[in-house]
């Protein structure tokens, strides 16, 4: 069996298809750092206790816990206690703008000052606090005051980043058109398909010929949007943006702004006054069609940041195991659980992708609805 | 006596997996009667899980 005719490509596909497994890069940033590969394979040798695995459960909870939060420097990885990675700007309004590098903060180990206010980051959370740095603490978490927080974090760098990927990759698609007479080139054939995909089998099926180009650019947008994030959150670059509830809320905000700005009459019609049942029944449903007016946004946000959420929490759960098994067998156990896994979330990754694309279609689909059933019955 | 939260959850988790084993069983049975159809079922059933598996979700954050 032939499997590729150009091997060169094919060992590099492999390798790109491995590299979620070694997709975590957080490590905390107080207490002791987590141990490598290297120092778990030195432990090998040494007697196993309770008391170790339970730390080490707790430093894997830390990292994960760490890991799907954004964070205020792009830290790759910690090795020896040195953080490898860069800082990135640090942007506060706190009656007045401070602006400063996250470096000044050493990974929530020392107090930054700026214009003679200081802060703290604990947790990813930037507190106001004294030259001494002390949190006053209830219930585990400071009351401190919070300044409102506009940094460029990673999660909006990475956002920034498949902005730019998202704008080069399609302009030179659209230009491929012209210099190639009509015909795609380059990159753009890869994506000439997908684009298609969406025009015929989500656009045009769920929204109807007449209305479907106004929607077009929003589907396309979304889709890729979602699919690039999805995706770079599985390098080892250690993203988690899709798995953030803020962008999913925003995402779902802005469906729920075109799928109603954009609705006609009858799509209120529905809503308010629900043609073809009895009018006692259209009082009862008047408030349950509007309730559902929210909640079908609601769940577009809930189900793709879950989706992302989980998926990365059992991956590195799963990647955990090594440092909990501590022998070659359980090791390569979570190697193969954990490539499964992976293989699993690049079609996640997709699935969510196409998913919240297709449900905002169907929305916008019944929102610019014309009404059939008066005219079948004449 | 009090029931925790999490059971209620459970519940939750076991009805959205009948009910996606369900679509996913029923779109087989479609797809074997009618292969042609395969596309246009396929697109159906994952919209159907896909509301299913929001209400599973919202079950676990509440918890």
């Amino acid at each position: 069996m032939v499997i590729s005719n150009k091997p060169l490509q094919f060992i590099i596909a492999i390798l790109i298809a491995c590299l979620p497994v070694f997709g975590f890069s957080n490590t905390p940033s107080e207490g002791k750092p987590v141990q490598t590969e290297t120092t778990a394979v030195a432990h090998e040798a040494a007697p196993e206790s309770g008391e170790e695995t339970s730390e080490i459960k707790e430093q894997i909870k830390e990292v994960i816990g760490h890991h799907v939060l954004d964070g205020h420097d792009f830290s790759l990885f910690e090795y020896e206690g040195q953080h490898i990675g860069f800082s990135l700007p640090i942007i506060l309004w706190d009656n007045g703008v401070h602006f400063f590098s996250s470096s000044k903060f050493h990974h929530g180990e020392s107090v930054a000052e700026s214009n003679g206010n200081f802060y703290k980051l604990y947790h990813e959370t930037i507190y106001k606090t004294d030259a001494a740095g002390t949190l006053t603490e209830e219930h585990g978490h400071p009351t401190n005051a919070k300044p409102i927080d506009l940094s460029i974090t990673k999660g909006v760098l990475t956002i920034m980043v498949v902005a730019l990927l998202m704008f080069l990759l399609f302009t030179s698609l659209a230009k491929s058109y012209v210099k190639n007479g009509g015909i795609s080139a380059g990159v753009g054939r890869f994506f000439e398909p997908i684009v298609l995909y969406i025009r015929d089998e989500i656009a045009i099926p769920n929204i109807g010929e007449k209305h479907y180009k106004k929607y077009m650019s929003y589907l396309l947008t979304i889709f890729f949007f979602v699919w690039f994030l999805n995706i770079f959150g599985l390098t080892p670059l250690g993203i988690n943006v899709t798995g953030n509830i803020a962008i999913t809320f925003g995402l779902a905000v802005i469906t729920f702004l075109i799928t109603n700005l954009t609705a006609n009459k009858n799509y209120w019609g529905h809503i308010f006054w629900m043609p073809g049942v009895p009018t006692p029944m259209k009082i009862i449903l008047a408030p349950i069609e509007l309730l559902g007016v929210f909640i079908k946004p609601f769940a577009l946000m809930i189900r793709l940041y879950a989706n992302i959420f989980a998926g990365h929490v059992v991956l590195m759960s799963l990647i955990g195991l090594i440092f909990i098994f501590k022998s070659w067998l359980g090791s390569s156990l979570s190697f193969m659980l954990s490539f499964a896994i992976s293989i699993i979330e690049i079609l996640v990754a997709l699935l969510q992708a196409y998913i919240f694309t297709m449900l905002s279609a169907l929305y916008f689909g019944s929102a610019v609805e014309e009404h059939h059933h008066e005219e079948a019955h004449h | 006596m009090e029931i925790p939260k999490i059971v209620g959850a459970g519940l939750v988790v076991i009805g959205a997996g009948i009910g996606i084993g369900r679509i996913g069983g029923s779109a087989m049975d479609a797809i074997a009667r009618q292969p042609e159809a395969t596309g246009k079922i396929q697109t159906a059933m994952l919209i159907a899980a896909a509301l299913i598996e929001g209400i599973g979700f919202a079950a676990l954050f509440a918890v």
